[in-house]
């Protein structure tokens, strides 16, 4: 690969961000941002209730109030087949209730007033008599007879979403039959939220003299919302515009389609005006996109030296109330079966059951490429106890099986290819950074008298840049992904691509692929994003997809227009094609470097002097269709220190080896990672979405739903190895979701680590300190 | 409805006034009324700090304030930090230590950051922490977002010497 | 998000404050920092049909040593407090107390008569002046009344101030020499409410005995405790780690926690001990100096 000079800023520099620009002045567009002449305001009815049938609703008294313009209801709605909306999962969800509700927070109806104080008032008067039913929020109870059933709209009348199996389950068996050694660990993946720091929202602009509709959205794909859209509102899709504006974080919480956009273009499309529709925090929280919810088991089968022969996965997946889940189709348990992890495993079963609980619906991939952290964590946690069983360290089990850097490309038990790895260096280099035997020794030291310090390993595997269109769709659509170039006479560039970022720095790092493989200094080059009218068809950002799709895609259309460059300079040049020399930013003459073309010279040749029976013009799209996933990788290790008398729990260090192929930016690589830890540690330690047994949400607000301050937050370290992905034309990876994928693993195993001497073998996140604390008081050990 | 109260307040030097209900936020006021957008409103719990503005030289969250109770009072948002079109030494500090990604969180830090500096020149990095620990963010996990202050702070500091020229 | 509307007073004395209240009943709330308030009145928890505004009376902001006492102004900032050369020199239980409520942004405008109040037993200044023995100076239409800090007090967000009274002053004691206080609170996370915390002042006598002792505990009852029996254990005794253990136990004995989403009920006991053991350490040693 080139080296670019550090004014083109290419491939591996770390430039500074074009995008900051608008946002350090306080002058970023979200969607809350956007004012429209006549626009009006959609607040949203919510339901008390868990599960109850809806007897009536009387909006009279909220029309009645100044200011009101509209309120919606289930059974408006219902006139125009728009009570029900088809979800990402194949399933439906209620867009305002009709019958019953089956979640507490369920949108009911939607009010719509001249502003947010008149709609905040007018929701109060909206009078709803319900008549409680039983709740189920067990999902273990979810199967048993006499369960209340939650779906009476489905024709099965049970709450079984979806059985799903991949792997030999005979030689699984057999494996375990004939295996010395067995473990098992039953890990909890507790219920959390994405909570990106702008909740989700839309002004919904339907234009009666254009007939166009406009949404300025909160979302993560708009041209798959469009689409969706249109099919379901019966929309010409060419008369819908999404703009994707400034995003305040997504963290797949901006994915799935909620029923606050469809109200508040129903509103539109109703009164002829703009509707702005802005959830608060607590709605946020309480009824959007949650993610995880899994109750999962691991068994290993392993020999007495410590080499792993099999692995059985069991799972219980808690979908909430409508199986709300934005995931590729064929994978009703996304990529899951990525739970063999980074290890060399002879066979492998993994099966998940999904079931519906009056729970807030979904089960969204948040920063973990559809289900990749709960897989990950589990193979994680199962391969400790599996060390602890065995009296062996974390470290060199691991090194036992992990899949050597010779198999790759290695075709795991599960069915996954996994493009490239090197386990064992990019191990070996973290616990050097760590100063790992030294820690050991400190460790027993610290045991004799009685200290408590736990170091955690976790060396994960991920499965990103979703995919390859032979297994890969969302709601039918392939996932693909584009990116556009056009060069301008002057030599400068504007792109855009059909994923859209969220804080990501799509506007630097897509402009340093141009500038990689055109030369053009990434100053030049304006990336876009976001608006369906003019970003080429993508299916948006999630799953760290961005990089290897779109990404490709960009690296392949400025090839292309170099391969029209190339001519154009051969013209310029009078020379023959092969007898051109490439590097960033020119083509020369071999053997004759002082004959030569910049990139900006051919650019304004392309339309000014470009060769009789050529198209004028400088551009290139490329929609991309990655031939495989790719599978970044990485060892964190967490070293925690533990206050006897109050359970706390402090991280004192925390080294994170990445790896994702050839980097573009490593400021922007090591930003994805310091955040993408917290999040990982505010998952360990902090937080979890609970109800209690009527179906009360526990932590639907701030106050209790708890993300970390820059106190709680501890100094990441980070490093990296490089192993290209061998199948993407940049041989890069994509990063953004691996330290929420490898990192609660680290956490917790280090808490365990610190109480294995006790004999603690497991313990469910969140680990609080009352946890802690009650294992110490069992053991005599709290003074 | 409740009688509408007469506001005035003066935001980044500018003499702004309206009639409000008095339930009308601050924050709300000041993204309707001059339409200065960079103050965010991240929670309804008064928890996150993304609507931090600085009023009468003092940081507050101005979804947690009534604009009524503003009256008469000086403030400062995001919009007011950059001056004759430099960037101010903490707006420059953000870009050049990668102290943001989605911008959300930005102005309410660039306000906690620039009062705190105000208080305390030469902070730690423990100063740094606890004086934004009432502004959450999700994307940076702080790191870059201490660097970006000691950036600022350092530079604050040079061009005071300068200023003074030279001496301490 | 948004709160019910409401009929905005502004009083620019206390007399006149006083009167609004009287004027408008229970329909009226005096808001000083309103950093309790205003979140209360945005979830609709809260509906008062009168806001009474009294940040612009003069006079009620004020730190000073005067007649044997710290006599704070009811509406001093938490902010105020911590940077006051005077606490921060003789008073380090009031800076360690004042510097955990909530998060800068509130401490600007949070008042210290305000915490106290709003009778929340989760507010962290109501443990701290039961242990530094504090009085309540209410200010109403029959004029000041002083009201020591064990019968301020009464149960869950309910004070004896009367409906028409206002906190215009809190006194504390200035503590004789040898002595020293300290606040130990144990948050998930800053910005948070104590899931348990501990306040200690104690004055030792020129034998290392201890002559006086208090005790109070936020956020493990109704109220603000006063831990009692630890406090009548430990005077007289000399501090030394078994006294200071069981008198830790004593007062974790008087907590009264409920269990929730900080914990459960036996936790907050056992961190009511754990703490107390640290603050009456803490506050030994700064007696001793």
């Amino acid at each position: 690969m080139f080296k670019t000079s550090p004014e083109v800023g290419g491939m591996g520099h770390s430039i500074k961000r074009k995008e900051d620009l608008r946002f350090i002045q306080g002058k970023g567009n979200y969607v809350d941002d956007v004012s429209l002449p006549g626009m009006v305001y959609g607040q949203m009815v919510r339901s008390p209730y868990a599960h109850a049938r809806l007897v009536s609703i009387n909006v009279e008294k909220a029309k009645k109030l100044p200011g009101v313009l509209a309120v919606i209801t289930g059974e408006d709605l219902a006139k125009a087949n728009l009570a029900w909306m088809p979800t990402l999962s194949g399933d439906k969800q209620m867009v305002l209730a009709t019958g019953k509700v089956l979640f507490q927070s369920q949108e009911v109806a939607f009010v719509v007033a001249e502003d947010r104080y008149a709609a905040a008032d007018a929701a109060d008067l909206v009078e709803v008599e319900y008549e409680e039913l039983p709740v189920l929020v067990d999902p273990k109870k979810a199967m048993d007879p006499g369960a209340p059933l939650l779906r009476d709209d489905r024709e099965q009348k049970d709450n079984h979403i979806f059985h799903w199996e991949v792997g030999d389950k005979a030689a699984t068996d057999k494996a375990f039959h004939d295996a010395p050694v067995k473990t098992k660990v039953d890990a909890f993946f507790q219920r959390c939220h994405p909570a990106p720091l702008e909740t989700c929202g839309c002004v919904a602009d339907f234009n009666r003299a254009t007939e166009r509709l406009t949404v300025y959205l909160t979302s993560q794909a708009p041209h798959a919302h469009r689409t969706l859209f249109s099919l379901v509102g019966n929309i010409p899709e060419n008369n819908i515009r999404i703009i994707s504006p400034d995003i305040g974080g997504g963290f797949g919480n901006k994915v799935p389609i909620y029923p606050g956009y469809v109200c508040a273009v129903v509103a539109s499309l109703t009164l002829g005006v703009p509707v702005k529709w802005i959830e608060t925090r607590s709605e946020n929280l309480m009824s959007t996109g949650f993610a995880r919810d899994y109750h999962m088991t691991a068994e290993i089968a392993a020999g007495k030296d410590g080499k792993m022969t099999a692995l059985r996965v069991k799972t219980l997946a808690d979908h909430g109330a409508f199986n709300a889940a934005a995931q590729p189709t064929k994978f009703p348990a996304g990529l899951f079966s990525i739970c063999s992890g980074s290890y060399d495993l002879p066979q492998a079963f993994c099966e998940v059951d999904g079931v519906y609980t009056n729970k807030a619906p979904g089960g969204i991939a948040y920063r973990c490429s559809f289900r990749v952290t709960e897989a990950a964590y589990l193979i994680e946690r199962a391969v400790d106890v599996l060390a602890d069983e065995l009296k062996m360290d974390p470290a060199e089990l691991r090194r036992k099986n992990f899949i050597p850097a010779s198999a790759f490309p290695y075709k795991s038990p599960l069915g996954w290819t996994y493009d490239s790895g090197d386990y064992e260096v990019n191990m070996q280099k973290a616990l050097d950074k760590i100063g790992y035997p030294q820690l050991l020794q400190e460790q027993a030291e610290k045991r004799k008298k009685g200290e408590l310090m736990g170091i955690g390993i976790s060396s994960f595997t991920e499965i990103v840049g979703a995919g390859p269109s032979k297994t890969f769709d969302i709601a039918g659509i392939k996932m693909f992904d584009s990116a556009e170039i056009r060069i301008h006479p002057t030599g400068k560039a504007i792109c855009r691509m059909g994923t859209k970022s969220q804080g990501q720095g799509h506007e630097t790092t897509y402009a340093q692929i141009v500038a990689q493989e055109l030369g053009i200094p990434a100053a030049d080059v304006t990336v876009e994003e976001g608006d369906t009218d003019t970003a080429p068809y993508g299916l948006g950002t999630y799953a760290s997809r961005s990089t290897p799709t779109s990404g490709a895609a960009t690296a392949i259309a400025a090839r292309k227009i170099r391969d029209k460059a190339r001519k154009i300079a051969a013209y310029l040049l009078e020379a023959s094609e092969q007898d051109l020399e490439w590097e960033p930013g020119k083509f020369y003459v071999k053997g004759a470097p002082g004959k030569s073309k910049t990139i900006q010279e051919i650019a304004f040749a392309a339309y000014t002097n470009h060769p009789q029976g050529m198209e004028a013009g400088l551009e290139a799209v490329d929609y991309y269709d990655p031939p495989n996933l790719t599978f970044p990788f990485g060892t964190y290790i967490a070293v925690v220190d533990i206050d006897k008398g109050t359970g706390e729990i402090k991280v004192r260090r925390f080294v994170a080896v990445d790896d994702c192929g050839n980097i573009i930016n490593p400021m922007i690589v090591e930003g994805q990672i310091h955040g993408g830890l917290t999040e990982g540690l505010a998952i360990a330690f902090m937080q979890q979405i609970d109800y209690d047994e009527n179906g009360n949400v526990q932590g639907g607000t701030f106050m209790d739903y708890l993300l970390p301050t820059a106190v709680e937050t501890p100094n990441w370290e980070t490093d990296k190895t490089v192993t290209p992905s061998p199948h993407h034309p940049f041989g890069a990876k994509g990063i953004g979701e691996s330290p929420n994928v490898g990192s609660p693993a680290a956490f917790v195993n280090a808490v365990v680590d610190a109480l294995s001497h006790l004999g603690v073998k497991h313990i469910d996140m969140p680990i609080t300190p009352w946890k802690v604390w009650n294992i110490l008081k069992e053991k005599g050990l709290t003074g | 409805m409740a009688k509408k109260q007469h506001v005035q307040v003066t935001i980044n030097g500018r003499s702004r006034e309206a009639l409000v209900e008095p339930r009308t936020l601050l924050v709300h006021f000041i993204r309707e009324v001059p339409g200065l957008t960079g103050t965010h409103v991240g929670c309804d719990t008064s928890n996150c700090g993304a609507c931090t503005v600085i009023l009468d030289g003092k940081t507050v969250k101005s979804c947690t304030m009534f604009a009524v109770q503003a009256d008469g009072a000086e403030i400062m948002t995001v919009e007011g930090l950059i001056k004759d079109g430099q960037l101010h030494p903490l707006q420059q500090g953000f870009k050049e230590e990668h102290g943001l990604q989605c911008g959300f969180c930005t102005p309410g830090m660039l306000m906690s950051a620039c009062a705190l500096l105000s208080k305390n020149p030469n902070p730690s990095e423990q100063d740094i922490r606890w004086g934004i620990s009432g502004n959450l963010c999700r994307c940076t996990g702080y790191q870059n977002i201490v660097k970006a202050v000691q950036f600022a702070a350092k530079k604050m500091s040079e061009s005071k010497t300068v200023a003074q020229g030279g001496s301490k | 998000m948004i709160p019910a509307a409401f009929e905005y007073l502004r009083p620019k004395t206390i007399p006149e404050a006083v009167a609004l209240l009287q004027q408008h009943g229970n329909e009226a709330k005096i808001m000083s920092g309103g950093q309790s308030l205003i979140p209360m009145m945005k979830l609709r928890l809260a509906r008062p049909g009168y806001i009474i505004d009294i940040n612009r009376i003069s006079g009620l902001s004020y730190i000073k040593e005067e007649g044997g006492f710290l006599k704070i102004g009811g509406l001093t900032r938490e902010a105020e407090v911590e940077a006051s050369a005077v606490v921060r020199s003789k008073y380090p239980i009031l800076i360690e107390t004042a510097s955990v409520i909530a998060d800068p942004q509130v401490r600007n405008l949070a008042t210290v008569g305000g915490n106290l109040a709003h009778g929340d037993p989760a507010n962290d200044h109501g443990a701290t002046m039961i242990a530094l023995a504090a009085q309540i100076v209410a200010t109403g239409a029959k004029g000041e009344r002083v009201i020591p800090i064990e019968q301020f007090f009464v149960t869950l967000f309910t004070t004896s101030l009367q409906q028409d009274e206002i906190l215009t002053e809190i006194r504390v004691p200035i503590p004789p020499p040898r002595s020293g206080g300290a606040y130990f609170k144990l948050e998930r996370k800053v910005g948070d409410f104590a899931t348990a915390a501990v306040a200690v002042q104690l004055t030792l006598d020129g034998a290392g005995a201890v002559q006086k002792a208090g005790m109070g505990l936020t956020n493990v009852g109704a109220v603000p405790i006063k831990a009692r029996k630890a406090e009548d254990f430990l005077r007289g005794k000399k501090p030394d780690a078994a006294t200071i253990a069981q008198a830790a136990q004593l007062a974790a004995d008087d907590a009264e926690p409920s269990s929730d989403l900080r914990g459960p009920a036996e936790y907050k006991k056992g961190l009511v001990k754990e703490l107390a053991k640290r603050a009456l350490s803490s506050a030994v040693e700064r007696a001793g100096k």
